[in-house]
């Protein structure tokens, strides 16, 4: 209990550090747009793959589930669109980024601290751990709204091909479907949870890789860690922001 | 200068450093010299601020540096350079950026006239037609030339080495040596090496401090260490089987 405290104490510690006046805003801008495309861009591939087939997956699950003719079919695409906005392209997608952007982000900054890259970075003089891990938070929160909503319509095209080509669904009463009393907010809903976990992802990473001690045994330990916490905290706070969100 | 009085260190309870008091002095090579696990990269993190010292006093010039706050020390450590045991230069960036890094964080210059001291800098360290290249491409001397490179692109009036020859061979040790000294001298720098190589030691010791199981048990130089009645000094001075021989027949 007294290790929980004392990670806990010393994770917002680092965070008061990360969020103090940057040195220079010129180099920071420029850190920010490299993290950019190293946590956003580079991630936009394993989501699209993921969320084609996750929408395919989604569309002849929902069809074989509701194989009754009392159920109209363009059910079929209300279940898929939902699924998909509410849960899968915000939570779903968060913890596969938090297996790949998290990992990477421990693991970077943990080699940076036991080669001393992160000493000399104070030695110079310049907040490491603001320079370290403010980019990659900004980064993610800017470009994570942008992987849900790619996330969102590949997802639904995906399973657009699945029932279709699969002849479970027209594509008339697949489109009916995904239009049928649709509510905006699910989409608001969605990006306000990507925004929390972008920064439950990057910050939980950061720490984890910031305070490694020993060597390559211990980045690989740290990087594992990130993963782990960052999961749980994401789904801890899938469901408090449901409660929150749409109760 | 750099003044230590009464500093003491200690790791959970285990004691590290036990009331170091030495002066360094500017324009001069100063070693820090012991046994591996004898404290002494414990001792140069402490004055560089990396480790917080239990008690004692750590001045540059006359600003108590170990009771400045985060900012202060800031302002401190612009004026350091360091060149770390693994030359920890950012695998991320190439040679030039290495060196441009702290140009691009502390100055409002031009990239032109970053680009311009850069090379200068590493024109001074013999890195030639390098400017591009990564630091995984380069081997470990120039790795450390780099580092020198960088930490001198400020013009700091502190400079810290660790173990700046470890992994080095003689002649490429030797090559490094002289460039911290004569960078030294031509900046008039405070500098302070640790070693444990006694080549080093003869090389460019101009002050030596002695530290043995976090204890300081000797101070001096290069001419009076082989004269020493130290006898955990000459332990260590005579280490080898060819020192031995040439203590026991000195003609």
């Amino acid at each position: 209990m007294f290790r929980f405290f004392n990670q806990l104490g010393s994770y917002f510690l680092l965070l008061k550090k990360v969020f103090s006046r940057p040195e220079k805003a010129s180099v920071y801008y420029k850190q920010t747009m490299h993290e950019l495309v190293s946590l956003g861009v580079n991630s936009i591939g394993i989501v699209t793959i993921i969320s084609f087939f996750m929408g395919a997956v989604i569309t002849l699950q929902t069809a074989y589930n509701t194989e009754n003719p009392i159920y109209p079919t363009y059910l079929i695409g209300l279940g898929c669109r939902d699924s998909i906005l509410l849960e899968f392209s915000s939570t779903i997608v968060a913890l596969i980024l938090a297996g790949k952007v998290g990992s990477n982000i421990a693991s970077e900054i943990g080699t940076m601290r036991v080669t001393e890259q992160i000493d000399a970075l104070e030695i110079m003089g310049v907040n490491s751990a603001s320079y370290l891990i403010l980019p990659k938070i900004i980064a993610a929160l800017a470009f994570n709204p942008f992987l849900t909503l790619i996330s969102i319509n590949v997802g639904i095209l995906g399973g657009w091909m699945a029932g279709t080509m699969s002849g479970v669904i027209t594509s008339e009463d697949f489109i009916y479907g995904i239009q049928y009393a649709f509510i905006p907010y699910y989409i608001t809903y969605a990006l306000i949870k990507t925004l929390f976990f972008a920064f439950i992802i990057t910050s939980v990473s950061g720490f984890q890789g910031y305070y490694v001690e020993g060597g390559s045994l211990e980045v690989g330990r740290a990087s594992t860690k990130a993963v782990v916490f960052s999961s749980v905290l994401i789904l801890l706070f899938n469901v408090i922001l449901t409660q929150l969100l749409l109760s | 200068m750099i003044r230590i009085n009464n500093l003491n260190k200690s790791f959970n309870g285990k004691t590290v450093l036990t009331d170091i008091s030495v002066t360094f002095e500017p324009g001069k090579t100063n070693l820090i010299i012991g046994r591996s696990g004898s404290g002494k990269t414990v001792l140069l993190k402490s004055i560089v601020g990396l480790n917080e010292i239990d008690s004692g006093e750590i001045w540059y010039n006359d600003i108590l540096f170990n009771k400045l706050d985060f900012e202060g020390k800031k302002e401190i450590r612009k004026e350091m350079g360091m060149l770390f045991q693994g030359s920890a230069l950012f695998d991320s960036l190439t040679v030039e950026q290495n060196v441009r890094f702290p140009l691009d964080m502390f100055t409002e210059k031009s990239l032109e006239e970053k680009t311009e001291r850069v090379n200068f800098c590493l024109k001074r360290v013999n890195i030639l037609n390098a400017n591009t290249l990564f630091p995984s491409e380069l081997s470990g001397g120039m790795k450390k030339r780099v580092a020198i490179a960088r930490a001198i692109s400020l013009n700091p009036k502190y400079l810290f080495c660790d173990e700046p020859n470890s992994g080095l061979d003689p002649l490429t040790a030797i090559l490094i040596d002289e460039l911290i000294k004569e960078i030294t001298e031509e900046y008039s720098m405070t500098t302070i090496v640790n070693t444990h190589d006694m080549n080093s030691v003869m090389e460019i010791g101009e002050k030596i401090v002695f530290i043995s199981e976090g204890v300081k048990c000797w101070e001096g130089n290069k001419h009076q260490i082989l004269n020493s009645d130290c006898n955990t000094l000459n332990d260590f001075v005579f280490a080898n089987a060819l020192a031995k021989k040439l203590k026991q027949e000195p003609d």
